[in-house]
């Protein structure tokens, strides 16, 4: 079979380096993580990928493939244009480590400001399977973390002390639509994940490989819920009233 | 000297971060302990993020004649009597309010018509009795656990793998790691260590589990000085992808066929009348992968070498509701809509059953201060695994390891860390680079899966066995000579140099268990001894490490009670 061209970026620390082209021998059904294993295997012992599972369920060997965030295990070698070298570079959102791994701690650092569930008092453990549907949508993601490289707050603007991204995002709609869930996320979200920034282009959405609708489904909604609780015309009439 | 070392010192340390790892930090933390978790890959990734099927727990609201004594019953038989009765006892008694407890956390299951946890048909199970998140409840169990124990405070080192257990008079002290960002040393000092490092599938190259499954634990363990038991059994789970080869080995749900998924040859036969004319394609995993290996060595295989597996005559809205991975899986990587036709699967290595003999109640292993939990210790499954009894185990054999571990710290004495234990650590991880062959450790292991594979696979006989064992000893040589290329900043091929070792030593141990195990039983399939053998029902195989070398002793299985065993053996 023919060889295909893969363009790696090469280097260690967060800037510089430079792409190495490697030839692989192109197997059927092949995606691009095969394509990496196989220069790891055979070429360059030493490039570094995170990976796991290889079925696009932990969400951790995600880059840019012809410039499009992926996740490589999921992307079919034969579905790129063969006339030209398939370029693999990491994710440009994060600090680079080395070459195609990135520093993406930054993430777990926001995940810890989120109340987690508490039960609402008085509930009782009966819930209809109309209202884990909608939940389980945003308890889908994986954590590639595509959605946060491709959201402009983060991407052009580096804006991470005052915003969570896409992906909290998601893990807060997962949790105040919980049925049974009674926590109050309101002012995190305001605040600490900086809602406000978001500007509903949708680049999250288009890049998520569990094809959760972020901005439709999780941010729209929580940015109406941010909006109802602080800049209600009415509610703030009334707290001028009361002198609150 | 340790005070070389960057240093973290914990009451409890954990080393893996899947289900068995966290739910033990989790209850480690409920005590009051302060608890360090090392994990080799990011937090969340863990393994069982890939678990599809469910979570087996007789919690009888489908099935309300269902309840633990019908549970125990089925992994025993499953287990083909060769698990701890107790373990066996105590999993299926727990597991329900473990599930409720993940619920309670913030889990959200599949619903019954009435608003609870749904369950489904899984094989060898009686009853339906799987609590399943369509067919990703592997990734909600590990999401649920972390977001738990990241509100309850643990320290996660990831990115991080041990590489050697410290000792100290015969006790764990702590643990030697690397980093994998920029390969620094850094050593661990613990009163309790709990390996939840799962097992050994990288021995293989068809099999579905991540380069994370090398066997660590179980090494860490054997080399100081703990044993090791039931090594034989390693279960080829029957459905495995076969095409195309970049996804060979990898998993299809069990769920499918718990959906009502049936399995033909090339000839259209739906060839389990054959085998298990009772249980059909809902058989023991042994049983179901032993047949359909068999179908295609007998020339009745699909054209890639397996067996179809058709759940197209279910509604297709039907299928990618309750099958939503598979449906995506097979439409992406095998261009095959599955509501349509049938998937082509064979058998890959999927778990093992075997690992770090433990205390039924406490999970210590035999060395003090030593736990161990989930796919890395022995016992619950015996001779073989039923699905969704992984779960359920991480759950409720995670709690009592974290629970005993701090226990354990609060009445342990001090510990010291010995410089010459470290430092012959730091020794071991440096050799490569002063390695001055061609020899590559992507080689060896490639060799090292080819050696497993075609003689220490499904069917496996004498002579395959002692050849195995020969050819195993070279290797080890190759590996200890193999050299590394590039720094020690995040370098795969270092980091595989390590992980081989432990994967040359639990291979040794399934190859030298198998040997030693004259008859067929459960996932053990001997041609040369086809027979179950009273004699070896009662015995375990130990493995053990003495001067150095790898030894193998047999243990007593231990008897269950009267009560139980009249229970079990009916009908």
């Amino acid at each position: 079979m023919a060889d295909a061209t893969l363009r790696i970026q090469r280097g260690d620390g967060p800037t510089g380096g430079e792409t190495v082209d490697y030839k692989v021998p192109i197997a059927p059904g092949m995606v691009v993580l095969d394509a990496l294993h196989y220069i790891q295997g055979h070429l360059a012992p030493d490039l570094a990928v995170r990976w796991n599972c290889k079925a696009a369920k932990c969400g951790s060997c995600s880059a840019e493939v012809n410039g499009r965030p992926r996740l490589t295990c999921k992307t079919r070698v034969d579905s790129l244009p063969m006339d030209q070298p398939i370029t693999v570079m990491p994710m440009k959102a994060f600090p680079r480590i080395k070459d195609l791994v990135t520093d993406v701690s930054w993430n777990y650092t926001v995940n810890k400001k989120i109340p987690p569930f508490r039960q609402r008092p008085g509930t009782e453990w009966k819930i209809s399977q109309l209202d884990v549907d909608r939940v389980q949508e945003f308890r889908k993601c994986i954590e590639c973390f595509l959605c946060q490289n491709v959201c402009h707050v983060l991407r052009e603007h580096d804006e991470k002390k005052g915003f969570g991204g896409p992906r909290f995002f998601v893990r807060v709609a997962g949790l105040e639509m919980h049925p049974l869930d009674g926590a109050d996320r309101a002012p995190l979200l305001k605040d600490g994940l900086g809602i406000g920034f978001c500007n509903i282009t949708k680049c999250c959405t288009e890049v998520c490989p569990e094809e959760i609708h972020i901005t439709d489904n999780a941010i729209i909604p929580l940015k109406e819920r941010v909006v109802d609780r602080f800049y209600d015309p009415l509610t703030m009439l009334f707290r001028k009233i009361r002198g609150a | 000297m340790s005070t070389n070392y960057e240093t973290h010192e914990h009451d409890v340390l954990i080393i893996g971060a899947g289900g068995a790892g966290l739910r033990a930090a989790i209850e480690a933390l409920a005590q009051g302990a302060s608890v360090g978790v090392v994990c080799k890959s990011l937090l969340g990734k863990a393994h069982t993020v890939m678990a599809e099927g469910g979570i087996a727990a007789a919690m009888c609201n489908v099935d309300t004649a269902d309840g633990w004594k019908p549970h125990f019953k089925d992994t025993m038989f499953g287990g083909k009597y060769l698990n701890n009765w107790r373990m066996a006892q105590l999993h299926a008694q727990e597991a329900p309010d473990r599930v409720r407890e993940l619920e309670q956390w913030g889990a959200l299951f599949d619903r019954t018509e009435s608003g609870g946890i749904l369950q489904r048909a899984f094989g060898g199970h009686t009853y339906r009795r799987l609590c399943h998140v369509g067919d990703r409840t592997g990734l909600e169990m590990i999401r649920t656990l972390q977001d738990r124990g990241v509100s309850l405070g643990f320290d996660v080192y990831m990115e991080c793998t041990v590489t050697k257990l410290l000792t100290d008079a015969g006790r764990v002290a702590g643990a030697f790691a690397y980093w994998r960002e920029n390969g620094r040393f850094v050593v661990f000092k613990a009163k309790s260590v709990v390996i939840a490092t799962g097992g050994i599938g990288k021995a293989y190259p068809v099999t579905s589990n991540s380069w994370e499954y090398t066997g660590d634990g179980m090494t860490l363990a054997y080399e100081a000085g703990a044993e090791l038991m039931d090594m034989e059994f390693v279960q080829f789970h029957p459905t495995g992808m076969v095409w195309p080869p970049g996804v060979q080995g990898l998993l299809v749900t069990e769920a499918v066929r718990g959906e009502g998924g049936i399995l033909r040859n090339k000839m259209g036969e739906r060839f389990m009348e054959k085998y298990d004319p009772k249980r059909m394609e809902l058989s023991t995993r042994d049983v179901v992968a032993r047949s359909i290996y068999t179908e295609v060595k007998e020339g009745r295989g699909t054209e890639h070498g397996g067996a179809y597996l058709d759940i197209s005559h279910k509604p297709a809205e039907y299928v990618k509701k309750k099958l939503p991975s598979m449906y995506h899986q097979f439409k992406e990587l095998a261009d095959v809509d599955i509501t349509k036709g049938p998937m082509e699967v064979g058998p890959t290595c999927h778990y093992v059953m075997g690992g770090i003999r433990v205390d039924a109640e406490t999970e210590q292993s035999t060395l003090p201060g030593l736990f161990a939990a989930g796919e890395a210790a022995a016992g619950l499954h015996g001779a073989n695994r039923l699905g969704g009894n992984s779960l359920s185990d991480l759950l409720v054999f995670g709690r009592r390891a974290g629970l005993a571990a701090a226990q354990h710290a609060k009445s342990a004495g001090a510990t010291t860390i010995d410089a010459a234990q470290t430092a012959e650590a730091e020794k071991e991880l440096l050799a490569p680079f002063s390695n001055t062959g061609t020899e590559s450790p992507y080689a060896v292991h490639r060799d090292l899966q080819k050696i497993m594979q075609s003689l220490v696979g499904i069917f496996r006989t004498e002579e395959d066995l002692k050849k195995a064992l020969s050819e195993l000893e070279p290797l080890k040589a190759r590996a200890a000579k193999a050299s590394v290329e590039g720094s020690r900043l995040f370098n795969p091929g270092w980091h595989l140099y390590r992980d081989l070792k432990s994967l040359l030593v639990c291979s040794e141990a399934v190859a030298l268990s198998a040997l030693a195990r004259k008859e067929s039983r459960g996932a053990h399939s001997r041609i040369d001894y086809p027979k179950y053998d009273p004699v070896w029902e009662k015995k375990h195989n130990i493995i053990v490490r003495e001067g150095g070398e790898m030894k193998r002793r047999e243990s007593p299985v231990e008897p269950m009670p009267e009560d139980l065993r009249q229970f079990v053996m009916a009908d």
